[in-house]
């Protein structure tokens, strides 16, 4: 395995002194950043090689009046809130579920665990913080086909679900953003399929490379890019065959297209993205938490100096914004990239002074 | 929340399925899976499982999780993490 990996670092040291000039990759994927972070690639980059962590993280592109709302209901003496786990620590602009420490919060595991309260207490309305990429969308499809079917009438989602593929064309249409190639993510791949990525290679020219988390698949992925950059090529690769089909998951896809339907949607730091977001498709809006209750999508603005939506878009590294490490920490977060395991600003703090070049502080 | 985990179906009754990861067994659904069948590895991901895996991909990622938990338990310890 030192030997794949060496031999792909060379190969895009050259690669990138042919080509002569900065390139800046971006992957999309929390998994991706940490495990980047963790295994030191940064330090091994050869010059003008620039890794950016952009929107892959669901807890941290989901924006601050998605969270407000979650914390209105939690407030709620007859809803149960079920949340995943990674959400509890987010702070809405008046605390966290932590912080408001109701009886209703209950962390699940799986969208079965939330349909099961439902089941459990009558009494309450259980709403779910359906939050996540394609990865966790069809769990959610499943809970609400299943509610649908077995009249679990006191279960409904609040849905911030989103999708990968918008949100980098929207990285790519802003042409501040200075992305040239994608490391696309291995989960999200998984269901969505390689061959989701062809708008953004065919499209946009930019090469889209599947890669798995070893940090040699790591390196392969970026070497591979290197080369088509260099070739002037952008074509979609997956080197995450073993687990990544063309196709993705049929069965989730078709799941999502039968309970969902893209709409446009707010996300932290990139705005409105068109068909960025999932919405209960109209024959199943009986279970929208924001129908039953009457919510109004809210607009809250960023904590104060945080700059969590530059860092996503890949404009700053975390070291530049003037709360990192200072105010926002993981005992402190202030935004939700400091908050998530996943997030760039968590991964600069913990693995920074292992990172290397670019993750020197 | 991206995370997912490899692990073997050592139980399977229509959709509903009992996993193994190195040692823990915990309860998830196939049903983004059809054709699971039992002593498959799975990928994991919350409560679902989500594509099939090879031997060598779970063991890859099985060794990987044990060297992050290791370095959870150096943080928590004052051995690692930030300044």
């Amino acid at each position: 395995m030192p030997d794949r990996a060496e031999a792909a670092r060379r190969r895009m040291v050259r690669d990138c002194e042919i080509l002569g000039r900065p390139v800046r990759i971006m992957e999309v994927c929390g998994t991706h950043t940490v495990a980047i972070f963790r295994s030191g690639i940064r330090a091994s980059l050869p010059k003008g090689l620039t890794l950016l962590s952009g929107p892959g993280c669901p807890v941290c592109v989901t924006e601050q009046g998605y969270i407000d709302t979650v914390l209105e209901l939690a407030q709620r003496d007859d809803v149960i809130l079920a949340t995943y786990g990674d959400m509890i620590r987010v702070p809405g602009t008046a605390g966290s579920l932590e912080t408001v420490n109701r009886p209703g919060v209950r962390v699940v595991l799986s969208t079965d665990d939330a349909l099961a309260l439902a089941r459990e207490r009558p009494d309450r309305t259980v709403v779910f913080a359906a939050v996540g990429f394609e990865t966790t969308t069809p769990a959610t499809a499943v809970a609400v086909g299943q509610a649908a079917e077995e009249g679990v009438d006191n279960f409904c989602i609040l849905s911030g679900h989103k999708r990968v593929v918008p949100a980098m064309a929207a990285l790519l249409s802003d042409a501040t953003n200075r992305i040239d190639a994608f490391l696309c993510p291995g989960h999200v791949s998984v269901i969505i399929g390689s061959e989701a990525y062809r708008p953004i290679a065919r499209g946009f020219g930019r090469p889209c490379v599947v890669a798995g988390f070893e940090p040699v698949l790591i390196l392969e992925a970026m070497a591979a890019i290197c080369r088509q950059l260099l070739e002037g090529r952008a074509e979609v690769e997956s080197l995450y065959s073993a687990v990544v089909r063309p196709e993705g998951n049929p069965r989730a896809m078709d799941l999502i297209d039968r309970y969902f339907e893209p709409c446009d949607g707010p996300w932290r730091g990139l705005g409105r993205i068109p068909e960025g977001s999932l919405r209960l498709r109209a024959e199943y809006e009986r279970f929208d938490a924001r129908r039953r209750f009457g919510l109004e999508e809210r607009v809250a603005p960023e904590p104060a100096g945080c700059r969590c939506g530059d860092v996503l878009c890949g404009r700053i590294e975390p070291i530049t914004c003037g709360l990192f490490g200072s105010r926002c920490t993981p005992d402190t977060p202030v935004g939700p990239c400091m908050v998530s395991s996943e997030g760039a600003c968590s991964a600069w703090y913990k693995y920074g002074r292992r990172g290397g070049r670019n993750g020197a502080r | 929340m991206c995370l997912a985990v490899p692990a073997r179906i050592v139980e399977l009754d229509g959709d509903r399925a009992v996993v193994d990861a190195m040692g823990n067994r915990w309860a998830i659904r196939t049903t983004l899976l059809p054709d699971a069948k039992l002593g498959d590895i799975v990928l994991v991901h919350a409560g679902f499982a989500i594509a099939t895996v090879d031997e060598e991909e779970a063991r890859q990622t099985w060794e990987l999780f044990e060297q992050i938990e290791q370095l959870r338990t150096d943080e928590t310890t004052g051995t690692e993490g930030a300044d």
